[in-house]
C-alpha cells in the first residue's frame, strides 16, 4: 500500500468526562472514497471537526501527507488542502451562487489584497481566472442555470452542491463531506452520489460522514464504521454488510443482560 | 448633549446569526413591496460582488453622482453660507462629516457582522493622541492626524483580537463598556490631564512643500472655520472614497464572507481572526481620524468629549442611512444631526417624536434610508 494521504492516529477527544471520541485510528488512500458511519451520537462528526481542525484533539493525531496537521488553525489546515463542507444549508445566503465560488477562490489569488483595492493588471487577471474557474465548477455540478440567483433562494439539493462547489473551489485535495445525501429522496441521493463520484474522478480524495446506507454502500470504496466514539468496523461495503459487530451497532441484539 | 436614543431591534439575533443587512425578517419577505425592498437592499448590499459589467449608462450615472456631490460640498455649501452670512453652519456641517467619518469606521465593523458600540473610544483615544502630540509634544497637527489614526488602530488590534471571539450582543456589550474604559482611562492618565483636560490646544500650523505654502496656517485665516469645514469635508469624501473602493475590492468580498459565515469561510481557508482585526483596525482608524480633527476644531479635549451617547449614535447613523450602503452613514449621520436640532422647537417633546420616529424608520425602513432608491430603481 502506498502512503495514504490522511493518516488518523488514536484520535481521542473528551468533552469533561464524555468521551465523544476514542482512539480512532484510521487511513485515507489517495483518490478513495471512504465513509465514516454510525448511529446518532457515535462520534462521527466529531471525528470530522477534528480531522478539519476545528476542534483540537484531546490525544492523537491527524497527518495529511505525512505532516502532522492536527492543532493548527481551521483556515491553515484548509489551505494545506484538507477542505470540508458543511451539513445542510451553511453557504453565504446573500451572495449568489457564482459569488460564493468566486469568493472561496481566494487562496489561489497570487496578487496580494492591496493589489485588489488599487486594482492592478495582476488583481485584473486573477478576478478573471476566478470567474472561469467559478463558471467550470458551477456546469461541473450542474448550477451552471443558476449561477447567479441568491443562495438563499435555491432549492436543497442546489445548495448541497453549492457546498460542494465551495468546497471544489479552495482546492481540496482531500474533500470532506457532511452528510451529503441527508434529506434527500432516491433521485436526488442518486444524482449526489453521481455528483460525489465525479468530484472524485477530479482527483479530490472524498472523506464522508453519512446516514444513508444505501447511498454509503453504493458509493464508498472503504467504510469505516463508529459506535460509541470507538471504530467498531473497516472494510469494503461488502464486509461490513457481513460484519456481525456493525448489524449489532445498528439493530441491537437479542441480550439477556437487559434483563426482559 | 445628551441623546436618549432608542436602540434598534437586531434582527438576526434571534436566530443566532450575523444576519446582514439585519432588521430584515423571513417573514416579511412574502410581502410585495416589502419583499422587494428587501431583495433589493439584500441585493445592492451585496450586488457589487456580482461580475456582470457595468452598462455604460451605470457608469455615467455613479461619476455624475460623484460630480454633484463633489459640487455640492466643495462649491454649493460653501457659497450658499458665504452669501446667506450663516458662517455657524460651518461648524455645524463640519461636525456631520467628522462624525460621518467615524460612523463610517463603525459601518466596516458592521459589515464583517459585527455591531460595534464602541467607536467613542476610538474617537477619545484619537483625539487624545493628536492634542499630546500637539500640545505636549509640539507636533505638527498634519503629523499627528494620521498618527492619531495609527495608534486607534495598534491600539484596536491589541484589543480586537480577544474580544471579535466575541459575536452577536456579547461583542456589541464589550464594545459599549470600552468606551467607558476609554473615559475613564482619559480620567486617571497623568498625560491626558484627568479631568481638566487638555485645552489651548494650537491651531493646524501651515504646510509648506519646497517653499511653497499649500495650506496657510488656521490662525491666520479670517475664517478659520470655514478651512475646518474644507479639511473636514475633504477628509470624509478621502475616507469614504477609500471604504467605498475597499468593500469593492477583494478585500470586501472576504468580509461580506466573513459576515455570512465565519465558519464557512474558515473552511475555505480564509484567516478569519486576521481579517476580523483587519476590519476593526480600519475601523478604529477611521474613529480615531474623526476624534483628531474634532480636537483641533475644538482647541480642547476632555473626558467626556466623547461618550456613549456619541457611541450609540454612531451605530444608529450606519443604521439609519442603510446598512447596505457604504454612503449610508453619511446620510445617516446628516439626519441625525439635524432631526435633532429641528426638534429643539417642540421643546419638552423633542425626545419623545426623536424616539418615536426612530421606531417608526426602523421598522418602515429596516433597511434604511438609503433603500428608497432600490424602490424607485425597481419601479417600472
Amino acid at each position: 500500500m502506498t502512503d495514504p494521504i490522511l493518516a488518523v492516529r488514536d484520535l481521542t477527544k473528551r468533552y469533561g468526562g464524555l468521551t465523544a471520541v476514542n482512539e480512532v485510528s484510521f487511513d485515507v488512500q489517495e483518490g478513495e472514497i471512504l465513509s465514516i458511519i454510525g448511529p446518532n451520537g457515535a462520534g462521527k462528526s466529531t471525528i470530522f471537526k477534528l480531522i478539519s481542525s476545528f476542534v483540537t484533539p484531546t490525544r492523537g493525531e491527524v497527518r495529511f501527507r505525512g505532516e502532522v496537521v492536527s492543532g493548527l488553525a481551521a483556515h491553515v489546515v484548509a489551505r494545506k488542502g484538507v477542505v470540508r463542507t458543511f451539513q445542510e444549508t451553511t453557504i453565504f445566503k446573500g451572495m449568489t451562487a457564482r459569488d460564493s465560488v468566486i469568493v472561496a477562490h481566494h487562496l489561489r489569488s497570487r496578487a496580494s489584497l492591496f493589489g485588489f483595492f488599487f486594482g492592478t493588471a495582476a488583481a485584473r487577471r486573477d478576478e478573471d481566472a476566478f470567474g472561469r474557474s467559478a463558471d467550470e465548477i458551477l456546469d461541473f455540478l450542474g448550477l451552471g442555470a443558476v449561477r447567479n440567483e441568491l443562495a438563499s433562494n435555491l432549492p436543497q439539493g442546489h445548495l448541497r452542491a453549492l457546498g460542494i462547489a465551495i468546497g471544489l473551489a479552495a482546492d481540496p485535495k482531500i474533500l470532506l463531506l457532511d452528510e451529503p445525501f441527508a434529506g434527500m429522496n432516491v433521485d436526488e441521493t442518486n444524482q449526489a452520489v453521481e455528483m460525489v463520484r465525479a468530484v472524485r474522478d477530479r482527483g479530490v480524495t472524498c472523506l464522508l460522514v453519512e446516514h444513508d446506507m444505501a447511498a454509503v454502500m453504493k458509493i464508498s470504496d472503504r467504510i469505516v464504521v463508529i459506535n460509541f466514539g470507538v471504530k467498531i468496523a473497516e472494510g469494503t461495503p461488502a464486509a461490513i454488510r457481513a460484519d456481525e459487530k456493525v448489524i449489532e451497532a445498528y439493530l441491537g441484539v437479542e441480550d439477556e443482560s437487559i434483563g426482559l | 448633549m445628551l441623546r436618549m436614543v432608542p436602540l434598534p431591534r437586531f434582527a438576526g439575533e434571534e436566530t443566532g446569526a450575523c444576519c446582514f443587512p439585519p432588521p430584515c425578517s423571513e417573514a416579511k419577505r412574502g410581502r410585495g413591496t416589502t419583499r422587494r425592498v428587501v431583495e433589493g437592499a439584500r441585493r445592492s448590499a451585496l450586488g457589487y460582488l456580482g461580475d456582470e459589467p457595468m452598462s455604460r449608462t451605470q457608469g455615467a450615472g455613479r461619476a455624475a453622482a460623484v460630480a454633484v456631490f463633489l459640487a455640492a460640498v466643495f462649491v454649493a455649501i460653501p457659497w450658499a453660507i458665504a452669501s446667506t452670512g450663516r458662517t455657524d453652519l460651518y461648524y455645524t456641517l463640519s461636525s456631520v462629516a467628522l462624525l460621518a467619518i467615524a460612523s463610517g469606521g463603525v459601518w466596516l465593523t458592521f459589515y464583517i457582522g459585527r455591531i460595534n458600540i464602541g467607536q467613542g473610544a476610538w474617537a477619545l483615544a484619537g483625539g487624545y493622541a493628536s492634542a499630546v502630540l500637539v500640545a505636549t509634544y509640539g507636533w505638527s497637527f498634519w503629523l499627528s492626524l494620521p498618527a492619531a489614526g495609527l495608534i486607534c488602530a495598534f491600539a484596536s488590534v491589541l484589543v480586537g483580537l480577544p474580544i471579535l471571539r466575541l459575536r452577536g450582543v456579547y461583542f456589541s456589550m464589550v464594545t459599549l463598556v470600552l468606551t467607558e474604559v476609554a473615559r475613564l482611562t482619559a480620567l486617571a492618565l497623568p498625560i491626558t490631564n484627568g479631568a481638566r483636560g487638555i485645552t489651548s490646544i494650537p491651531t493646524p500650523g501651515p504646510i509648506r512643500l519646497f517653499g511653497l505654502t499649500i495650506v496657510p496656517a488656521f490662525d491666520s485665516l479670517a475664517e478659520p472655520n470655514r478651512a475646518f469645514y474644507f479639511l473636514s469635508a475633504a477628509m470624509m469624501t478621502l475616507c469614504f472614497a477609500g471604504l467605498w473602493r475597499l468593500v469593492h475590492s477583494r478585500l470586501g468580498q472576504l468580509f461580506a464572507a466573513l459576515r455570512q459565515n465565519e465558519d464557512l469561510a474558515s473552511s475555505m481557508g480564509v484567516n478569519v481572526p486576521l481579517l476580523r482585526v483587519v476590519a476593526y483596525a480600519i475601523s478604529s482608524f477611521l474613529g480615531g481620524v474623526g476624534g483628531a480633527i474634532f480636537v483641533a476644531i475644538a482647541q480642547s479635549i476632555y473626558p467626556s468629549s466623547f461618550t456613549i451617547n456619541d457611541s450609540v449614535n454612531f451605530m444608529l447613523n450606519c443604521f439609519l442611512g442603510g446598512l447596505g450602503f457604504v454612503f449610508g452613514p453619511m446620510l445617516g449621520t446628516l439626519v441625525l444631526y439635524f432631526g435633532w436640532d429641528l426638534l429643539f422647537q417642540t421643546g419638552p417633546y423633542q425626545l419623545l417624536i426623536y424616539s418615536g420616529s426612530m421606531i417608526l424608520l426602523m421598522l418602515v425602513l429596516p433597511n434604511g434610508i438609503l433603500s428608497l432608491l432600490n424602490l424607485r430603481r425597481r419601479a417600472p
